[in-house]
């Protein structure tokens, strides 16, 4: 589904090259979860896929079932089916959280030549998944992300992924800022959303969130490239030795 | 002191191409305004009061033409009952308006005024415009006061089941329109005023408003979206005890547009809102000029105003919150705010507070931002498209002033009517 090629990136302002030949490649129905120390550039692969600003790809390619993601809008690569669940999801006074998600719900199906939601039918969907979520009424009317809480912000990107039903989900660090119950609840929403066609990407730091979202491969990164891979058991050597054996193994 | 000989001889050619009309109670009024007018000169472009905004055309013999603007929109307030007072060109129209009666209040011409010795308004035509020269000077008041040929006086007794709507229709390239409107809220009378309309290709109005103890006012206009209209506007209120003022004001388009809002609280505990919500395209300049002056204990003033401004369009806030000796217990806030979509677009901003009073709590803001680049990826992310993601963040910018409208229905009208604007473009 996901195809990473030979990725090199680097800063547009200063010249620092983060990505230096990452080769991925997740497949449709499958977990991948990525770890590696700070610095060595999961966030900004997650960033290079869902089109910020800011990063020049000066070699590689990376494919979205044979679709050129690189050469996309960011939100070409939305309605394309890439979600990104932010690491810090950003607040935006002034615009109601489900007008939000209408107005995304109802932009990429028009951009994929569906029809749009109606009003009743989104209210119908958003409010079923909310529950699940536990995301009560008032935070899907107040302005998105303002005033939301840690876990609420989380609970909240994980609500506008199930919404959008995306091909792809990128999870950056979603296990951050959440306490044992929150994480849980996140985890049951990412899970309740697996399935034969969706692939995941999960960027995470530690070991934990991996013992609610069970992940099919484990990669290992380093200095902007993959440097090892493998199965669950690999999370778990990391949280027992830390990346040092891993590191000087591949050196 | 003598004026200066280029602005002395400005002021008289302007002078030069009116005529008062034949003014019955108000013609004292109007000469003495007419004094005014001579004594202070027309505003020129040395004027420290009008340094970020040109008056030339404001004050010139001859009004610039002015195209009409031709849509399809519906008129705006037209899902509202409402009593309707329409203008065209500045000249009242009966067959297009209602009649005059509504329960709660009474509405006379301006002219039918003229015509009697005694009548109300007497004690307030060009009474506020007169005191609210002081310490500034704003001469085109005083020449509306003096040569205005139309308007309407509105005494509100009671509580009116419907707005006062007054519509200004542009239908003339050329027209040059005077109004001068005068509003008295007697003590616990409530009313709402709605007004809408380019009403001319250049625009002087005058509205001197007088809120008794206890008395209510709720004031929303949009003004018109004709291109080339020009408009100078002044609002001059005096608030009585636990009197309470809301204005509201929308304006979208128009190359030139100044409005003065000159606000008195000369009574304890009164409460007053101004706010003003503009989007600027192009050739555009809008200034929002207000002096509220708290002269009583325990009063509440709160100024918002938000513009949005692109290819290179201009906006001015000049807001002044006065505290007098003993006006203790005063809460004065203000803020003015730009969201600047292009590097060719300017806000100036000139927010003063002068406090003689020990016991106050004041605060004033202004900022200037463009688009925030991370909420914009974030909408982008989600698959919203730029341009529709670029407008929900601009009206979300409009929408704190636009929220001072206290009727929710109103305020959905004129969000309704942003939204449509903002993505039409022009």
């Amino acid at each position: 589904m996901l195809e990473i090629k030979n990725l090199h990136v680097k800063l547009e302002e200063e010249d620092k090259q983060i990505l230096k030949g990452v080769d991925l490649t997740v497949e449709a129905g499958k977990v991948h979860a990525i770890m590696g120390p700070n610095g060595s550039g999961k966030s900004t692969l997650s960033y290079v896929l869902s089109g910020r600003d800011g990063y020049e790809v000066t070699d590689g390619t990376a494919t979205l079932e044979g679709e050129d993601l690189l050469e996309m809008e960011p939100e070409e690569r939305a309605a394309a089916g890439v979600f990104l669940a932010f690491q810090y999801p950003v607040e935006i006074p002034g615009v109601g959280n489900m007008t939000f998600l209408r107005t995304a719900v109802n932009a990429q199906r028009k951009a994929r030549g569906q029809e749009e939601l109606s009003a009743a039918d989104f209210l119908k969907e958003i409010r079923a998944k909310a529950k699940a979520l536990k995301i009560d009424a008032d935070m899907l009317k107040r302005p998105v992300n303002v005033g939301f809480s840690g876990g609420e912000k989380k609970r909240n990107e994980i609500l506008q992924m199930a919404m959008l039903e995306p091909k792809l989900c990128i999870l950056d660090e979603t296990d951050s800022g959440l306490d044992v119950d929150a994480m849980k609840l996140v985890s049951e929403g990412v899970n309740a959303l697996r399935d034969e066609g969706r692939g995941f990407l999960v960027i995470t730091h530690y070991q934990r969130l991996l013992d609610h979202i069970k992940p099919d491969v484990v990669h290992i990164m380093a200095d902007g490239r993959i440097v090892k891979s493998g199965g669950p058991e690999l999370a778990l050597e990391v949280e027992h030795n830390g990346y040092a054996d891993i590191l000087a193994e591949v050196n | 002191m003598a004026l200066a000989q280029a602005k002395q001889s400005a002021t008289e050619e302007r002078l030069a191409a009116l005529t008062m009309p034949d003014a019955g109670c108000t013609r004292k009024a109007r000469e003495a305004a007419l004094a005014r007018v001579r004594e202070m000169g027309l505003p020129g472009r040395r004027d420290e009061y009008w340094k970020y905004t040109q008056p030339d055309t404001l004050i010139s013999a001859q009004a610039p033409a002015a195209a009409l603007f031709q849509n399809d929109e519906a008129p705006m307030f037209n899902e509202f009952d409402r009593l309707k007072i329409v203008f065209i060109d500045g000249v009242f129209s009966p067959e297009e308006s209602d009649e005059l009666s509504m329960e709660g209040v009474t509405i006379d011409r301006l002219e039918d005024i003229c015509c009697k010795d005694i009548h109300w308004a007497k004690e307030l035509y060009g009474v506020l415009e007169a005191n609210g020269q002081t310490p500034v000077h704003r001469p085109l008041a005083a020449l509306n006061t003096a040569f205005a040929s139309d308007g309407v006086a509105i005494h509100v007794t009671g509580k009116p089941a419907k707005p006062i709507s007054l519509i200004y229709r542009h239908a003339s390239e050329t027209s040059d329109a005077i109004l001068h409107h005068v509003v008295r809220v007697e003590s616990g009378a409530e009313v709402t005023i709605l007004e809408n309309g380019p009403a001319a290709s250049r625009f002087n109005k005058c509205m001197e408003i007088d809120i008794a103890d206890g008395g209510t006012l709720h004031h929303v206009r949009a003004q018109g979206r004709d291109h080339q209209r020009r408009a100078a506007t002044h609002m001059f209120t005096r608030m009585g005890t636990e009197s309470v003022y809301k204005s509201f004001t929308l304006t979208v388009n128009g190359v030139l547009t100044r409005n003065e809002q000159v606000v008195e609280l000369t009574g304890d505990d009164a409460v007053v809102h101004v706010a003003g919500a503009c989007v600027g395209d192009g050739e555009f300049h809008h200034d929002d000029t207000v002096f509220v002056t708290h002269d009583a204990v325990n009063c509440e003033s709160r100024q918002v105003f938000k513009k949005v401004l692109r290819n290179g369009a201009t906006g001015v806030f000049q807001g002044k919150i006065l505290v007098k000796a003993g006006a203790q217990k005063t809460d004065g806030y203000q803020i003015s705010q730009s969201l600047l979509l292009d590097e060719d677009s300017q806000f100036l901003a000139k927010p003063e507070l002068e406090i003689y009073a020990d016991d106050v709590a004041c605060s004033h803001g202004s900022t200037s931002g463009a688009i925030d680049e991370t909420a914009l990826f974030y909408l982008r992310s989600r698959g919203v498209p730029t341009k529709e993601a670029t407008d929900m963040l601009t009206l979300a910018f409009l929408a704190e002033a636009v929220q001072e409208i206290e009727d929710e229905a109103l305020a959905e009208v004129i969000v309704t009517r942003l939204q449509d604007w903002l993505a039409r473009r022009r």
